[in-house]
């Protein structure tokens, strides 16, 4: 179970850096971005998973006394929950931009910026 | 040629990733810090049913501070960085079902949100998963009744007073309890039941709170700079 996951989200962090380097509308490449932090929230949840192991909540069916063979780990997952959430402020942002570039030039097409361009 | 480069990137960063998935052997039990925090000692210690939620609040509280942290100053860029737009903004009537159902919709997915951040210490979710619930009831009302002004006044004091009260609560580990961010300063309830886990309900519900009103308030941004010209 793990592996597919790693692979999928080894897969969609590549998917994200061709969406990032060969799309030319700033929405897409902001999807881009997106799909690449989603990417590696996979990986990372995947990594973390152990064999068998079940979610780490205690309830009535993993009590107390066995939680630590039977959960997986919880360090990661917390660190997935911190990064989904900077994640959606960076795209938040990145879109603030790109509503700044459409007034500045009228369209979204990232050839057409060339200002810094060398 | 340029699609050839990107090709090479591509393949090139595939090449480095691929041995990361092809050792991985998977892991038979937790490592070392997974295994200190499940221990039933250090468990009752924080008496949160759901481990990621004592993860998050109390033993890497710093991190959820500082993640709340930078919420508020992406939300605070993106108000300095949007200029409010005076002409006028023309959008078609919404349909009859469509404002019917916001408004049956709006209070239910608002307590549903309060019901997730509420419960963070049991269930899956918390104060981020209710916080983003809240945003979304609130982008249902704006794509429904357009016109409508949000007071945005009352956004920002929400989010003020929630983040002071976060401070507060984890300040206050450190004067009477063992650190800051202890959740210890309440007492620590039954294990499993809605009262446990000492501060940490509270304090996640005032980071639901805070991310509800900061999400709620990009969004209104985000709205207010769109005009016809």
């Amino acid at each position: 179970m793990e592996y597919i996951a790693l692979g999928t989200g080894m897969l969609v962090i590549l998917a994200g850096l061709w969406a990032i380097m060969t799309r030319k509308n700033l929405i897409r490449i902001i999807i881009g971005f997106s799909l690449f932090d989603t990417g590696i929230h996979l990986v990372l949840v995947a990594i973390s998973y152990v064999k068998g192991g079940t979610a780490p909540i205690l309830d009535s069916t993993v009590c107390i006394q066995d939680a630590a063979q039977r959960i997986v780990d919880p360090v990661p997952q917390a660190l997935v929950l911190t990064a989904i959430v900077i994640g959606l402020g960076v795209t938040a942002l990145m879109l603030a931009f790109a509503m700044k570039m459409h007034k500045e030039k009228g369209t979204l097409d990232i050839r057409s910026f060339k200002d810094l361009k060398w | 040629m340029k699609n050839i480069f990107t090709l090479m990137i591509l393949v090139a960063f595939g090449i480095m990733i691929y041995p990361l998935v092809n050792s991985f052997k998977g892991n038979d039990k937790l490592p070392e810090l997974g295994n200190y925090y499940a221990q039933p000692e250090n468990v009752t210690k924080v008496n949160s049913a759901n481990l990621v939620t004592a993860v998050v609040v109390t033993y890497r509280g710093l991190d959820t501070l500082g993640e709340v942290s930078i919420l508020f100053l992406t939300a605070a860029i993106i108000a300095f960085f949007l200029k409010k737009q005076t002409g006028k903004h023309e959008v078609r009537e919404n349909s009859e079902i469509f404002t019917t159902a916001a408004k049956v919709l709006f209070p239910l997915m608002i307590i549903l949100g309060v019901y997730i951040f509420m419960n963070g210490h049991l269930t899956p979710g918390g104060g981020f998963q209710g916080g983003a619930v809240i945003a979304s009831a609130v982008i249902l009302m704006l794509l429904a009744f357009p016109e409508v002004p949000v007071n945005q006044k009352l956004l920002s004091y929400m989010e003020s007073i929630s983040g002071i009260v976060f401070v507060g609560l984890a300040a206050l580990g450190a004067l009477i309890g063992f650190g800051y961010l202890d959740n210890a300063i309440l007492p620590l309830g039954t294990f499993g039941k809605f009262l446990s886990a000492g501060a940490v309900p509270i304090i996640y519900s005032f980071v639901g709170l805070k991310v509800g009103a900061e999400l709620s308030n990009i969004l209104v941004e985000f709205k207010s700079v769109q005009s016809n010209e």
